[in-house]
């Protein structure tokens, strides 16, 4: 298909190439995550949860691939949706380091979803109004799929936190080995700048506020208690992942470098 | 060792019987059933179970304990009966041509 919606951001070449990299974390984001809780098909706690979690999937993988379109046509080199997921190594990925953490238990899976939700929530609100019109289409739609997904995990969550003794503890862990990931959720670099001030992303710093005050008070509701924050040396969106992302690729990019091209 | 496990079949969730209007006007249409902690629960999973491919606009879920079903051990007294009762059928009255949609 062509590309008849250009980028106001073509023409300005600088622009171009912070907003390539900015789209991929979104993009990057929702396909890690979405092949992440494509693992636990045929292995979730109960046959409605296992459609449950598969739906999350393929509404997330179904955003990484506009996303990852346009990426493709942003950069200009001829790289598809497919190129960029199956062809690209690990450093080169944008995504959020909380999304390629292992699924763990289901208390694990559910604290990473909900992380990411909020953060997905905030950024896909702000994108609605982009001075970037494709953005701007594409949030739209992922908004709704990830305002489900929000009320899924959320409900979760507080089912988990507010539940035995057991599940209790086992959302606390969650909470606190997924903590640390959080740090690069809200906190701006370069290229969130720049996006910014060409008003195609919303501004992190004010997205930040709502997401903590939001996040705190479920917290409370579900009877789990927010972690200290602290600085961690993970940075997914520049490219600075955890170990685990290579071996998610190594999975989900086996076919096509092994049959290079192979389709059925 | 952990405490043991608590006792699976205790540990199940009910059975929600499902409900869907496939668009609105029409009534809601019974789908199936599926097992839930409690109602909220029930219509996401009814969600995620039954209108992946844009089968409805509602759903209505039931606990299965709380519908009442008649016996079929009944059934001869219950419907028998209106067997042999054929004017019960509106097929004896001439509908007028002016009459539409009845």
């Amino acid at each position: 298909m062509s590309a008849p919606a250009a980028a106001p951001a073509r023409g300005d070449r600088a622009l171009g190439e912070a907003l390539f990299p900015y789209v991929l974390r979104l993009a990057d984001t929702s396909l890690v995550l979405g092949q992440r809780l494509g693992e636990w098909i045929g292995h979730a706690p109960a046959l409605e949860e296992d459609l449950g979690l598969a739906n999350l999937a393929l509404d997330l993988i179904g955003q990484a691939r506009l996303l990852l379109t346009y990426a493709g046509e942003i950069e200009g080199r001829g790289r598809d949706e497919d190129a960029l997921a199956y062809l690209r190594d690990a450093p080169e990925f944008r995504n959020l380091a909380l999304a390629e953490q292992p699924n763990g238990d289901f208390a694990h899976t559910i604290v990473r979803q909900w992380l990411i939700d909020g953060w997905q929530l905030e950024v896909y609100e702000g994108l609605t109004g982009s001075a970037d019109m494709r953005l701007a289409a594409i949030a739209a739609k992922a908004l709704k799929e990830t305002r489900y997904h929000y009320r899924f995990s959320s409900g979760w969550l507080l089912r988990l936190g507010d539940g035995t003794a057991e599940s209790q503890a086992r959302a606390q862990q969650a909470l606190d080995s997924l903590w640390r990931f959080t740090e690069e959720l809200f906190a701006p670099d370069e290229i969130d700048e720049r996006m910014a001030e060409a008003g195609i992303a919303p501004r992190l710093g004010a997205a930040a506020g709502r997401w903590e005050r939001r996040i705190g008070q479920e917290l409370r509701t579900a009877t789990l208690t927010l972690p200290e924050r602290r600085p961690h040396p993970w940075y997914g969106k520049c490219g600075v992942h955890t170990e685990h992302l290579g071996h998610l690729l190594g999975e989900m990019q086996h076919l096509q470098r092994t049959y290079p091209g192979v389709s059925w | 060792m952990s405490d043991p496990l608590p006792d699976p079949s205790a540990a199940d969730w009910p059975l929600f019987e499902v409900f869907i209007r496939s668009r609105s006007g029409l009534e809601h249409k019974h789908v199936g059933s599926l097992h839930a902690a409690d109602a909220r629960m029930a219509i996401e999973h009814a969600r995620d179970v039954y209108t992946r491919r844009q089968e409805g606009v509602s759903i209505w879920v039931v606990r299965s304990a709380d519908i009442v079903a008649s016996d079929p051990g009944e059934a001869e007294a219950l419907f028998e009966p209106a067997r042999d009762k054929v004017y019960r059928h509106p097929t004896f009255y001439a509908i007028p041509d002016e009459v539409k949609n009845l």
